[in-house]
């Protein structure tokens, strides 16, 4: 019976330890996926004046970009996947990879080549333990993303795009990521990042306002030259802010459910464990006056 | 008449305010702007910016581009040094 009592309160204390782990794990999620959401807002003015200046220079001139043409014929497409570098955030990472599994099925099944490129520790594990190829791998900052990575991501996928597709180039670019909507619903999707499509429209111009004829410096298709890789860098930013932050709403989301649950089981334990402690108590008086009748009798 | 500065990096807004003149170090040498400028889109090199905003204030970018149109100079640069851009 005492063996029994102990096994719930060593339970118990188990049980509580994870809970404050997966307290403190929640508390801090709650708290970066606030600065998180504050980095998005405040990377907006930079896409927002690129996308003024593409859609400028698009607007006034005919310049064809390579960026922006698309292939007449799309041999290898190049699928970009961010998920998470660590564990514990519920189906955060294996929603975006189901999800990426299905967008490669259907490329597969228009007769394109899948090149992958993988960012998060999770999906690399998950092409490494299968076995599976893939161009290339950056983790180590899906909570908290640079600018910088996404330059060397962006830079990346440019040059493979640029490349003839004969010396192992790219024909299309498709991002999956994790678009955060609320703290309440992170979605998985795909977006295509090349070739271009610039997203948003010059704003109808107000009468007083007449869209300004754009004098160029030092022409039109150089300010091109350097604009749209830029572009291709501050959407592939957002998206893995828009990921960093889905991360971490989805973490809280976890942890909570997982707090909740280790209350829940402390509960029980408890209960199981007054239980015990009253069996036994129980059985030691039924014990003793047993005994005491017992000598009663015998006298 | 003044002109309408935004100084933007990657990752925030640097600057945002009133200047009477604003310089900038495009690919074929500096530009300055004053209020009345036509519109233009310039590629920047790797430079100082200096704002004229009742005192010089200056910032250093990696390259990027500055627009300016109706007396509105947006300058984009994927990092902006603001060290000198006091307060």
């Amino acid at each position: 019976m005492g063996a029994q009592i102990r096994e719930y309160r060593q339970r118990i204390r188990s049980v509580s330890a994870t809970k404050k782990i997966t307290r403190a794990m929640e508390l801090m999620a709650a708290s970066r996926v606030v600065k998180a959401q504050q980095a998005v807002r405040e990377s907006t003015p930079y896409a927002r004046a690129l996308t003024r200046a593409v859609s400028a220079v698009a607007t006034f001139s005919n310049e064809d970009h390579p960026l922006t043409s698309e292939k007449e014929d799309v041999r290898r497409a190049a699928v970009v996947i961010l998920t998470s570098d660590r564990g514990l955030a519920g189906a955060y990472s294996s929603a975006v990879i189901k999800e990426s599994e299905r967008l490669i099925a259907r490329l597969r099944d228009e007769g394109k080549e899948v090149v992958p490129y993988l960012l998060g520790r999770k999906v690399i594990g998950f092409y490494r333990f299968r076995r599976r190829d893939f161009a290339a791998e950056w983790s180590g900052f899906s909570e908290k993303p640079t600018f910088d990575v996404a330059r060397e991501v962006g830079e990346r996928l440019v040059a493979d795009f640029t490349t003839a597709t004969d010396n192992g180039g790219i024909d299309e670019v498709h991002v999956v990521f994790t678009r955060f909507v609320s703290m309440v619903t992170q979605e998985p999707e795909v977006i295509r990042l090349l070739p271009l499509e610039v997203v948003e429209g010059e704003e109808a111009p107000d009468e007083a306002d007449l869209l300004p004829l754009y004098d160029f410096e030092p022409g039109a298709g150089q300010v091109l030259d350097a604009l749209l890789p830029k572009y291709v860098n501050a959407r592939l930013f957002n998206c893995m802010l828009q990921a960093a932050a889905s991360e971490l709403a989805a973490r809280q989301r976890a942890m909570k459910s997982a707090t909740d649950n280790a209350e829940e089981l402390i509960k029980k334990y408890t209960r199981l464990h007054n239980q015990a402690r009253q069996a036994e108590i129980t059985q030691e008086i039924s014990e003793i006056v047993g005994g005491a009748t017992a000598l009663a009798e015998s006298k | 008449m003044a002109l309408q500065v935004e100084l933007v990096a990657a990752d925030r807004k640097v600057w945002e305010g009133e200047a009477s003149q604003v310089s900038a170090r495009s690919i074929e040498g500096d530009l300055g702007v004053l209020p009345g400028h036509q519109p233009t889109l310039v590629v920047l090199t790797e430079g100082e910016v200096r704002i004229n905003a009742g005192g010089w204030k200056s910032a250093t970018v990696d390259g990027g581009f500055m627009s300016v149109d109706h007396d509105r100079v947006t300058i984009v640069a994927e990092s902006v040094d603001a060290s000198g851009m006091g307060s």
